[in-house]
This record gives C-alpha cells, sequence and structure tokens, in this order.
C-alpha cells in the first residue's frame, strides 16, 4: 500500500500554472534591470554597501618611533600570551640599557589572528592589520621578520569598537 | 551551374562560420543574462565584457584529457559527439534568412539549400537529432548516462508530434512546404505573420521546441540533480563541448524556425520594400539584419525561460506532452483546417489581412477556454494521486 501523504487543498490561485509562470517570468525581468550587487574586486575594494571592517585582525604591523626603529622593548609578553606560539623574540640590550628585539618573527602561518598580541603590547607596538591579501609564491614568505613587520603600511586594527567603550 | 556551386559552398561556409561563432557568442551571452537575472555580473573579464571568455573556454577544452571509460562502447562512445552535432547544424540549411544578393552574375538567394521539401527536412533532420544522445547514453556504459538517454528519446518522440503537428497549421495556410514560400506568404502585412493568424499554433510549436532542445524546463536528459550529467556524464573535453555546442545550435536552430514559420521570416513589418525586386545590397542587409535580431529575441526568450522556470517531473512531462499539447495540436488542425476551408472555398477569400486577422479571432477564442482550464491547475498532477491521503 502507498504511503499517504496528506495533501492539503490549495486556493485555485495558487495552483495555476500559467499565473505563476507569467509571475516568475516578469520577476526574472525586473532582477535583470536591476542595478547589479557585484564588487569588481581587484579594481574595487569598498563600496558605500561594504568595506572591511575596521575591528578586522589581518597580518601584522610594527608600529615605529620617529627615527625609524621598532616600538618594541622585548618585554616578552606578546610571546608568552600567543596561544598559537607564532612568535619567536631574542631580546637584545643597548650600552644605555634600552631593551630592543634583536630577533622579532611572526609565523603567519601558524598565526591564529585572535589579536592578543596587539591586547597586551604595553608599547603598542605590534598590531594585527586590517588587511588580507597575503599571497605568497613560497611558505617561507610567510614568516615575518622584524623589517618586514616595520614596512608594512596597510592600517592597524582597532580591536574593539571605539563608540562602544564596554566592549573594552 | 558553376556560379551555383561556387554560391552554394561560399554560403555554406559562411552559414557554418556565423553559426559557431553565434554558438560561442550565445554561451557566453547565457553566463551574462543569467548573471543579470540573479543580479550578479556574469563573466566580464576575458576581452571587453567577457567577449573572448568563449574562446578562453574553448582553449580550455581542447587542452583537457580525453577520457574514455573502460566497459564503454568504443566507436559509438566516439561516434555520438558528431551524431549529436551534425543534426544541429543540417537543420539550419533550409532556413532563408534574407532577401536574395544581386551580385553581377546574377541573384543568390539568401538560403543555403532551398529545398522543395523544406520543412520536410527540418522534421527529419530533427529526429536525427536524438541519436547522438541515446547513442551517447547507451554506448558510455554508465546507468545515468543511459536513464538521461532513455528519458531523451522518449521525450523528443513525446514532442516532436505535437511539433509536427502544430507546424502543419502554418502549411495548411501557407500551402507548400518550401521555406521560403512560407516566408513569402507572410510578407503582405503585418497581420499576415503567421503568429497571428496561427497564435496557438506558435504556442504549441514553441513548448515542444523548448522539449525538442532540451532546454528547460524539459532538461530531464541531463538532470543534475538526478542524473549527475545525464546522457553526457562520462564525456570530457572536447567531446562534451560538442554537446553543449549542438544544444546551442539546436536553440539557434529552433529559434531561427519560429522567426521564419511565425514571424516573417526576413520580413520587415510596416513596409513593402524588403518584399519585391529589384533586390539591392542594402535591401539584403536590412533583410538580415531583422532577421538577425527576430532570432536573437526567441534566444533570449529560450535564456530567460531557463533561468526562470524549474524543471519537470518525468510524469509530468509525459503527461504534457501526450495528454495535453498532442490533443491540442489534434484538435487545433480540424478547427483550422475547417476554418480555412469555410473562408477560402466557401466564402472565396483570398489570403490578406482580412483573412488573417479572421482566424486570429478564431484563435483568441479558442485561447480563451484553453487557458481557463490550464490556469485551473489541471494541467499538471499533483504529487499524489487523488484521494492518496
Amino acid at each position: 500500500m502507498a504511503i499517504g501523504v496528506k495533501v492539503l487543498k490549495r486556493p485555485v490561485a495558487q495552483t495555476s500554472y500559467l499565473r505563476a509562470t507569467l509571475k516568475g517570468m516578469a520577476l526574472t525581468l525586473s532582477h535583470l534591470l536591476r542595478p547589479k550587487v557585484t564588487m569588481q574586486y581587484p579594481e574595487e575594494k569598498s563600496s558605500t554597501d561594504w568595506t572591511i571592517s575596521p575591528r578586522w585582525r589581518g597580518t601584522h604591523r610594527m608600529l615605529t618611533d620617529e627615527q625609524g626603529r621598532a616600538k618594541c622593548v622585548a618585554c616578552g609578553l606578546c610571546p608568552q600570551i600567543c596561544p598559537a606560539n607564532c612568535i619567536k623574540l631574542v631580546p637584545g640590550e643597548d650600552e644605555e640599557g634600552n631593551r630592543y628585539p634583536l630577533i622579532y618573527e611572526i609565523d603567519e602561518f601558524r598565526c591564529i589572528f585572535c589579536g592578543y598580541c596587539q591586547e597586551v603590547c604595553p608599547e603598542e607596538a605590534i598590531h594585527v592589520g586590517v588587511h588580507y591579501e597575503n599571497s605568497e609564491c613560497s611558505r617561507d614568505r610567510f614568516v615575518y621578520d622584524l623589517e618586514r613587520l616595520c614596512a608594512q603600511t596597510h592600517p592597524v586594527s582597532t580591536l574593539w569598537d571605539p563608540s562602544d567603550p564596554s566592549g573594552e | 551551374m558553376t556560379f551555383f556551386l561556387v554560391a552554394s559552398i561560399v554560403k555554406i561556409l559562411v552559414v557554418f562560420t556565423v553559426i559557431m561563432v553565434g554558438v560561442a557568442l550565445l554561451t557566453l551571452a547565457e553566463r551574462r543574462i543569467c548573471a543579470w537575472i540573479q543580479d550578479r555580473l556574469g563573466p566580464n573579464r576575458v576581452g571587453p565584457e567577457g567577449l573572448l571568455q568563449p574562446a578562453a573556454d574553448g582553449l580550455k577544452n581542447l587542452l583537457k584529457e580525453e577520457t574514455l571509460p573502460g566497459q564503454a562502447d568504443r566507436l559509438l562512445f566516439v561516434l555520438a559527439p558528431a551524431l549529436a552535432f551534425v543534426p544541429a547544424l543540417l537543420a539550419i540549411a533550409v532556413v532563408p534568412f534574407g532577401a536574395p544578393l544581386p551580385t553581377p552574375w546574377g541573384d543568390v538567394p539568401l538560403v543555403v539549400a532551398d529545398l522543395p521539401v523544406g520543412f520536410l527536412y527540418i522534421l527529419a533532420i530533427g529526429s536525427l537529432g536524438v541519436y547522438g544522445v541515446v547513442l551517447a547514453g547507451w554506448s558510455s556504459n554508465n546507468k545515468y548516462a543511459l536513464l538521461g538517454g532513455l528519458r531523451s528519446s522518449a521525450q523528443m518522440i513525446s514532442y516532436e508530434i505535437a511539433l509536427g503537428m502544430s507546424t502543419v497549421a502554418v502549411l495548411l495556410l501557407a500551402g507548400n512546404v518550401t521555406l521560403s514560400d512560407v516566408v513569402a506568404r507572410q510578407q503582405q502585412s503585418l497581420f499576415t505573420w503567421n503568429v497571428f493568424p496561427l497564435g496557438l499554433a506558435y504556442f504549441i510549436f514553441t513548448v515542444a521546441a523548448f522539449a525538442e532542445t532540451n532546454r528547460l524546463p524539459f532538461d530531464l536528459p541531463e538532470a543534475e540533480a538526478e542524473l549527475i550529467a545525464g546522457y553526457h556524464t562520462e564525456y570530457s573535453a572536447m567531446k562534451f563541448s560538442m554537446f553543449y555546442i549542438a544544444e546551442y545550435a539546436n536553440m539557434v536552430t529552433a529559434s531561427a524556425l519560429m522567426a521564419t514559420l511565425f514571424f516573417g521570416g526576413w520580413d520587415i513589418p510596416f513596409t513593402h520594400w524588403d518584399d519585391a525586386p529589384p533586390w539591392t545590397v542594402a535591401k539584403t542587409l536590412a533583410t538580415l539584419g531583422v532577421f538577425a535580431l527576430k532570432v536573437c529575441c526567441f534566444l533570449f526568450l529560450y535564456i530567460w525561460v531557463r533561468w526562470t522556470l524549474p524543471r519537470f517531473r518525468y510524469d509530468q512531462l509525459m503527461a504534457l506532452g501526450w495528454k495535453v499539447m498532442l490533443p491540442l495540436a489534434l484538435v487545433y488542425i480540424a478547427l483550422l483546417a475547417t476554418a480555412i476551408w469555410v473562408l477560402h472555398d466557401r466564402l472565396g477569400w483570398t489570403y490578406d489581412s482580412r483573412f488573417a486577422l479572421a482566424l486570429c479571432g478564431l484563435n483568441v477564442l479558442l485561447a480563451i477556454p484553453l487557458f481557463f482550464v490550464l490556469d485551473r491547475g489541471h494541467l499538471i498532477a499533483s504529487s499524489v494521486a487523488e484521494g492518496g491521503a
């Protein structure tokens, strides 16, 4: 015996195939003439409808002081807090006793872009950036050294919404 | 004789080239219009506005690996794409596409072969197209492909009847099966375009032509949700491409037929300037342009419908073909033949606008109850039999 399925009676207007077909054709035709939503990506990276969020956490950037030196004082907080263990820091000290990083490398493949390094940094030196175009031809190129981190120019992430203090 | 041969060869080469380029552009048009309907832009990267996209696709298909299933019937497997492809191109040979072109050696009729049996030739060639699909399905030795091929044969045979029947009405009115005569008969005025006296025949023809070309909502042979890709599941690279080209060439042929049989062929409406000698190059070009425009309109209709309607279920397809289209076409021919007999033999009217408008009135009278019935939801059975609950 066939399985019984309860079929609801529908109003006549809803069972009309011709009207439904014509309605559908009119709908698709109207869509044909509507403005398109596609963004022409490489040429157009933001539009009035969409911009990348200022809280985006992308590849890192090290800020520098007026003399062009990295602001980092090699305190060691960022490798300490990093959950992915992707920051390699070897501290050095000059003759005046100022600490600076001898080696500062971030493996962007390991990084999970949590943004803790930026949050923990007392000098506001290391930041995650508002940036997403990171293609390279080899895996080695994704270990960013200090020089490369300082040379990045993209905007840095705000991490939380500035208009909402409770978020901090 | 030499002139005829040379002219024919030139026409064949030109028509073949135009169709192939047209098919290539049609694949692009399909993708772009589909994108626009879905509020996207579609492929616009290769060349200006994506015009070179078909060339890129063709190159890709040439360079891809040809696969041959181990259990396939080799000969038929290789033959099938050609069998699908050739009839699609052959059918266009008898379609007149412009006013005769005057040359220093005489007028050249703008039709590759002005066969006296033109329309019968199209029906004959049209039914050959199914061999490509069926053989592809069978020789692949793949159950999905086989099901696709079977469906295709059943569908094409079912709808071919309605297709042929609907055109009988055209032949009744033209009194001839030569397509250039069919065109000539429609040139008197706008209302002698067959779509007015034979509106319902045009409706039947269009629906049947959609089914014949395996386009949505009738693309059961390649229903990807059920059959992966239907009859061309096992095909790759250029052989797959041949099926693709065949599908689009069929669309072009069907559109050209709709224009020729129902929309006056290359006739320019509202003027008799293009109909009569002396033939000039300007007339040829103008009529060519008008014909191309008409064909493009139907091609757009094809694409528009494809991206609007969902696919039929198989039983619905068969029910529509056998229980609606076929009786409809038969009754329509009977009524129309009677009407033509009354008007022509009893009342002694010659074929002109008055004759056409009288038939147009009859069509409207028939269309109202027909569409009333179709509109009540009786067209297609619901998914559960009556009393199933």
